[in-house]
C-alpha cells in the first residue's frame, strides 16, 4: 500500500520533469522547478516514514528552504534585478 | 484506526499532486500552466505530511513545523514568480481589457 503511495508521487514527479525538460521558454522551466522541490519535499517526508530514518525528516527541511530560495533568486533573475 | 485515516490522507494529497503535475503538462499557457501547478501541489504536500503524521505520532511536531513551512513560502514563491514573468513577458499574457493591474489600473 505505502509502495503504490510512494511510486504515484514518483510519477507525478516524472511528469513534472517532463514539462521542466520540454518547457518553452524559461519562466516554464522556473515553474517546473518550484513545481518539483515541493513533490520532492513531500517524496522525502513518505520515505523518512518507509525507511524509518528520521534523518530524512532534517533533510526535507534543507530540500525545502533550498526550493524557496532557488525559485526567489530565479524570479529576480527573470525581472533583471540580478 | 488513525493508519486508515493516514491512507485516507495520502491517497488525496497524491491525486492532487497527480492534477497538478497533469495541469503543468497539459495548460497552454505559463501563468495557467503556474496556477495549476502551485495551488494543488501546496495543498497535496500538506495533506501527505499529515498523512505522515497520523502513521508515525511522535514525529508531529516536527512535521507541523515542516506544514507551516511550506504554507507559508509556497505562496510568496509564487507570487513573486508571477509577478516576474508578467514584467518580462507582458505582451504574451491573455489580456482583453487592456488595463494593467499590475499598477493599479481599474478593469
Amino acid at each position: 500500500m505505502l509502495n503504490v503511495l510512494i511510486l504515484l508521487i514518483a510519477l507525478s514527479l516524472v511528469l513534472t520533469l517532463i514539462r521542466f525538460l520540454k518547457g518553452p521558454t524559461l519562466a516554464d522551466r522556473v515553474i517546473a522547478f518550484d513545481s518539483m522541490s515541493v513533490i520532492a519535499t513531500s517524496l522525502l517526508v513518505v520515505l523518512s516514514f518507509y525507511f524509518n530514518k528520521s534523518l530524512y525528516l532534517d533533510l526535507a527541511f534543507v530540500f525545502g528552504l533550498m526550493g524557496f530560495i532557488g525559485t526567489v533568486v530565479f524570479a529576480k533573475f527573470l525581472d533583471k534585478e540580478l | 484506526m488513525l493508519n486508515i485515516l493516514g491512507y485516507i490522507l495520502g491517497f488525496l494529497g497524491v491525486i492532487l499532486f497527480f492534477i497538478s503535475a497533469l495541469g503543468l503538462l497539459r495548460m497552454p499557457d505559463a501563468l495557467t500552466r503556474m496556477q495549476a501547478a502551485t495551488k494543488a501541489s501546496t495543498l497535496g504536500s500538506l495533506l501527505v505530511i499529515l498523512s505522515v503524521a497520523c502513521f508515525v505520532p511522535q514525529w508531529t511536531l516536527k512535521l507541523v513545523v515542516l506544514a507551516v513551512f511550506i504554507l507559508i513560502t509556497n505562496p510568496i514563491s509564487s507570487s513573486i514568480l508571477s509577478m516576474s514573468i508578467y514584467k518580462r513577458f507582458k505582451k504574451d499574457v491573455y489580456n482583453t481589457s487592456g488595463a494593467d493591474a499590475l499598477k493599479g489600473e481599474k478593469l
